[in-house]
């Protein structure tokens, strides 16, 4: 596994130096991995990782790069764009000559067109928000704060909203918010991996199995 | 009904709270959860709330949430199967 820097660009027009975890030894099946998102992201990491640790071992050379604003990026997320996130994944695909694409949950949001994809239990950008503002109002109740989802949500969209510390500009919000996986892509349930998703727990875990049933799946899937 | 809103509720805070299988069958009434257990903090607790929704196919509102049926294990329950019933 090694850690390394891909350069993406932004927004502005500018570029980034942006993180990226890969497994790269040339292979012919190359595989472009769109982590899960904000809160999502950290309970994921783990498993995603360990995912990539068995393609290696299949074969199969594996690419997770941090979408500037998240992970281990420098860029503020409150002033990233969701055509800026689709470009920078097109980019990261170009870049590391990637052969396929996998989303992981809010990642299918945002796998490149150019690029077959695989879609791990995708989520609307929606469902996401959902949960996430739903935190908010939870969090703000236990302070004595009242709040609810559709003030929120209104606030959110026309001056940009913090939630569960993400910063999420207004513009970025409004056109996040309608998101959905491209029907597309080929479609990998919960179901088939034994076990619940690790997303739904409260603190980071990991599952062997199922990061090596997942791993067979998707090898299968793409050296078929 | 009520014994399948149990299951289904242990089942979702063994996914949650990444508990053993079984270790859920030793919550009763008055297990304690939001403000005992401190790895259900606002997000976890949003989480689970957003699966009960998903899995009963019920729409929790917001002001319909509050800090009793929260509390314990009887009280999650207890909201859950009224739920159900109105819908």
């Amino acid at each position: 596994m090694t850690p390394t820097n891909w350069p993406c660009p932004l927004p502005d027009g500018g570029m980034s130096q942006e993180y990226a975890l890969t497994f790269d030894r040339q292979r012919r099946h190359r595989l472009l991995i769109l982590p899960a998102l904000f809160d999502e992201g950290n309970r994921l990491r783990r498993f995603t990782v360990e995912v990539m640790r068995r393609l290696d071992a299949a074969g199969i050379d594996a690419f997770l790069p941090d979408l500037p604003g998240c992970n281990e990026s420098l860029q503020p997320l409150g002033k990233q764009t969701i055509p800026g996130w689709l470009a920078a994944t097109i980019e990261a695909g170009r870049h590391f000559s990637a052969t396929h694409a996998l989303g992981v949950r809010g990642g299918c949001l945002f796998t490149p067109v150019e690029l077959p994809a695989l879609h791990y239990v995708p989520v609307k950008a929606a469902s996401i928000l959902r949960q996430m503002l739903r935190a908010r109002v939870l969090s703000s109740r236990e302070a004595g704060r009242e709040e609810t989802r559709e003030t929120l949500a209104e606030q959110a969209r026309t001056s940009g909203i913090n939630l569960a510390g993400y910063e999420f500009g207004a513009d970025f919000y409004s056109h996040f918010e309608p998101l959905v996986p491209d029907s597309g892509a080929t479609v990998i349930e919960q179901g088939k991996l034994g076990g619940s998703g690790l997303w739904l727990r409260a603190e980071p875990d990991e599952d062997a199995t199922q990061s090596d049933t997942l791993a067979a799946i998707l090898t299968a899937e793409i050296t078929a | 009904m009520s014994n399948d809103t149990d299951q289904l509720l242990r089942r979702i805070l063994t996914d949650v709270l990444g508990l053993k299988p079984g270790q859920a069958d030793g919550f009763d009434a008055d297990t304690g959860l939001f403000g005992h257990l401190p790895e259900l903090d606002s997000m976890a607790v949003a989480g689970l709330l957003t699966e009960l929704e998903d899995r009963l196919d019920i729409v929790i509102e917001d002001d319909e949430i509050d800090g009793e049926m929260l509390e314990t294990y009887g009280g999650l329950l207890a909201f859950a199967e009224a739920k159900l019933a109105e819908a």
